[in-house]
């Protein structure tokens, strides 16, 4: 298939195909790091800007290696909270950014729908890195695409998402993703931190761990924030990491083969032991090697250019 | 000018306060209503009315003015103008300005620019508590007599439930109606649209509808008790409505408005991310739409209100979280609520004018809403064939937070007359 998209701004609204062409393209793209020279010319003459309005590291720094190893210019912008902060409204900051004629914005913020705003009001390619509790699609694709490959499959897979679903963007673009490519999804977790209206995205709610662990082929873990407590959503993390969290020992409940996914960074102890998260069943470093070929596959597509 | 004899020929004239829809003409002098039926009066100005719904003056009973304060977003001037162009001859503004309309100097003062603005009727709300802080009563006795016609901390809810309870059993004695905004502000937090499945796959904090209908229940068990007036402003959930029907059936004296976005649009015009859907309490279900359509239908709900809260394009053009609450909707008010209620049959006519004048003029305890002979001559002269596309680019309002902007609508005021004074609409 050929890709016709000017953006990536959730997993909502791609179809199964285009997910099945940007994790093939994704594919092909992972050999490009075993090379002695980690790099090609797709987008070479292009410039990437990273529109940072939101800390993060480590989708920050794979987003510049990915634009790199395409060759292109980047641009990092950094900013702790909403720019209006400063009397400068999200538009015009977005507008002078464009004036430097940039070819694609990459873009995090806290507010969900900034990254569809931004592709309304400038002309330049937009690919959201996680918009708020909205979406983060390019990390429900690298998590799609380190199922696939560990597993060989998506469809029919079982995959449990363990404890923050209300705030997590993760879950939200894994949900999407994982349903179209003919996945079963469930999420286990407290029920202050579930959506009530979570089952009518096709999910499985559960609120026992032990009872429902064995079912699963993959168990995704969500981080845990602690302004959640401070908000009354579970009473202590000790109570939340005995019940939710993942130990050596529930883990013998488990599949043999089950995959521990976590996109970081980790609570030890919280919602992951160290034995887990460091254990065999753990491709959590795994998950961000990939995320780099997907982050190339993305930019590549929606650049519009064509080998 | 005021003064003038005027002679509004062959309208269809509904008055729903005397039950009257029939063709008839209305004479005007000393900007009072002198006689309705067929007549043949010398006057200055004669309008012919051939074709049009002549009604008593609309009394749009929720509107926030800005002045004092925020001039940049609406000054009683604009919108007084933009209640003359969308067919309002009396708005009833509510006090969260800065400062509040808290004391008797201030509802004067929105009496004295209502007068030099010289358009529509301005009643002032005055603040149930101090600085609409919720804590202190304001002082209620001296701000009826500065011209306050009801009280409100409308933007805030009055939280405590014993400074209610006492803002209801004061304002009684002076025969004064409290409107309650509806929020547990423990349960709406920092929501920013309704709670549901939309909000689920945007990822936006959600308000639950519990967050108001909590909030409705109390001030419908304390007006029982205190024996005084509540009035529920802007209701949006099914479960209120149901909640007021009951406490109607019940003898409580409770009152109700809903807000055309309300009762016309829903939580799925969230996913644009477009702030200009963004208000308090927030666009809720279809489920919601129809039981507001229902409470209207059946008298639950008395009035329609349009809530009009203007803001400035650079404060609500942002991320849609940090913008501000409120739309404005002086000027699309009267064609999306016959639009709505009146083209699809729901209401007749005399229903839906009933709720834009008798009910809401009796609500505030205003001598507005009817043609009766000697009530001023407010009327509202309207062209309910008229076909026009809503542009908030064309607004008298200084704000362009329309939610309607770009809807196709039935229905346009012609001619908006206070006191006897013509205001011709194009």
């Amino acid at each position: 298939m050929s890709w016709h998209r000017k953006h990536l701004l959730t997993l909502e609204e791609l179809t199964k195909e285009e997910i099945l062409h940007i994790l093939d393209t994704a594919e092909s793209f992972k050999e490009v790091s075993t090379r002695s020279i980690k790099k090609v010319p797709a987008l070479r003459g292009k410039v990437v800007a990273n529109l940072f309005f939101e800390p993060s590291t480590r989708t920050r720094i794979s987003f510049v290696l990915a634009a790199k190893r395409l060759s292109a210019d980047t641009i990092d912008f950094s900013s702790a909270g909403s720019s209006t902060v400063k009397g400068e409204t999200f538009k015009d900051t977005s507008r002078n950014i464009e004036a430097m004629g940039i070819d694609i914005a990459v873009i995090r913020h806290s507010a969900p729908g900034a990254p569809k705003m931004l592709a309304e009001c400038i002309d330049a390619r937009v690919v959201n890195a996680g918009d708020g509790t909205h979406e983060h699609p390019t990390q429900g694709l690298l998590d799609i695409f380190t199922m696939r490959e560990e597993k060989g499959r998506v469809e029919g897979l079982n995959v449990l998402f363990v404890g923050d679903i209300t705030h997590s963007r993760v879950a939200r673009s894994n949900i999407w993703g994982l349903k179209k490519l003919g996945a079963n999804v469930g999420v286990v977790g407290p029920a202050t931190l579930i959506p009530q209206k979570i089952e009518e995205l096709g999910v499985k709610v559960y609120h026992d761990l032990d009872e429902v662990i064995g079912q699963f082929d993959v168990i995704n873990l969500l981080r845990i924030q602690l302004e959640r407590q401070r908000q009354n959503l579970f009473p202590t993390i000790r109570e939340y990491s005995r019940l939710f969290g993942i130990t050596g020992e529930r883990m013998r409940r488990a599949k043999p083969d089950v995959l521990i996914m976590h996109p970081g960074p980790i609570n030890r102890g919280v919602e992951i032991t160290p034995e887990v998260a460091d254990g065999p069943n753990s491709v959590i470093l795994k998950q961000v090697t990939n995320g780099l070929a997907v982050r190339m596959a993305v930019l590549y597509l929606v650049s519009g250019i064509k080998d | 000018m005021a003064k003038k004899r005027i002679l509004i020929k062959g309208g269809r004239v509904v008055d729903p306060a005397r039950k009257i829809d029939r063709v008839a003409d209305i004479f005007i002098e000393g900007g009072q209503i002198r006689n309705v039926g067929s007549m043949n009066y010398q006057a200055e100005e004669v309008i012919d009315a051939t074709g049009l719904v002549v009604a008593p003056g609309f009394v749009d009973m929720h509107v926030h003015l800005r002045e004092p304060g925020d001039e940049g977003e609406e000054t009683i001037a604009s919108g007084s103008a933009a209640a003359i162009a969308g067919g309002f001859t009396s708005v009833a503004c509510m006090p969260n300005t800065k400062p509040p309309i808290d004391n008797e100097a201030s509802a004067e003062y929105v009496l004295l620019l209502a007068e030099r603005a010289g358009g529509a009727n301005i009643f002032p709300i005055g603040g149930v508590t101090k600085g609409l802080a919720g804590k202190e009563l304001s002082e209620i006795g001296q701000l009826s007599r500065g011209g306050a016609v009801a009280f409100s901390d409308d933007g805030n809810p009055v939280s405590d439930a014993e400074v209610m309870r006492r803002g209801l059993e004061y304002a009684s004695m002076f025969d004064k109606t409290v409107i309650s905004h509806c929020e547990d502000l423990s349960l709406s937090g920092d929501g920013v649209m309704n709670e549901g499945y939309v909000s689920m796959v945007l990822g936006l904090r959600g308000i639950p509808k519990a967050a108001e209908e909590v909030m409705v229940s109390r001030d419908i068990i304390l007006a029982a008790h205190t024996k005084s007036r509540v009035h529920i402003a802007h209701v949006s959930t099914a479960g209120s409505v149901d909640l007021i029907r009951r406490a109607k059936e019940q003898g409580v004296k409770v009152t109700a408005e809903a807000a055309p976005h309300h009762f016309t649009l829903t939580e799925e015009t969230i996913k644009t991310f477009d702030s200009k859907y963004k208000m308090k309490p927030p666009l809720r279900t279809q489920e919601d739409v129809d039981a507001l359509k229902l409470g209207l239908k059946d008298g639950t709900i008395d009035a329609i209100a349009s809530d009009h809260a203007p803001h400035s394009e650079e404060e609500k053009d942002v991320e849609f979280s940090f913008a501000p609450n409120g739309v404005i909707g002086l000027e699309s008010t009267l064609p999306v609520a016959i639009t709505e209620l009146y083209k699809t049959g729901l209401l007749t006519l005399i229903e839906l004018v009933a709720k834009f004048t008798s009910n809401p003029s009796a609500i505030l305890g205003i001598n507005r809403g009817t043609l009766g002979e000697g009530a001023s001559a407010d009327l509202t002269i309207i062209d309910l064939e008229r076909e026009w596309t809503l542009d908030s680019g064309r607004f008298k309002s200084r704000s362009r937070n329309c939610p309607f902007h770009g809807r196709k609508v039935f229905g346009k005021a012609a001619y908006s007359i206070v006191g006897g004074k013509v205001f011709k609409l194009d």
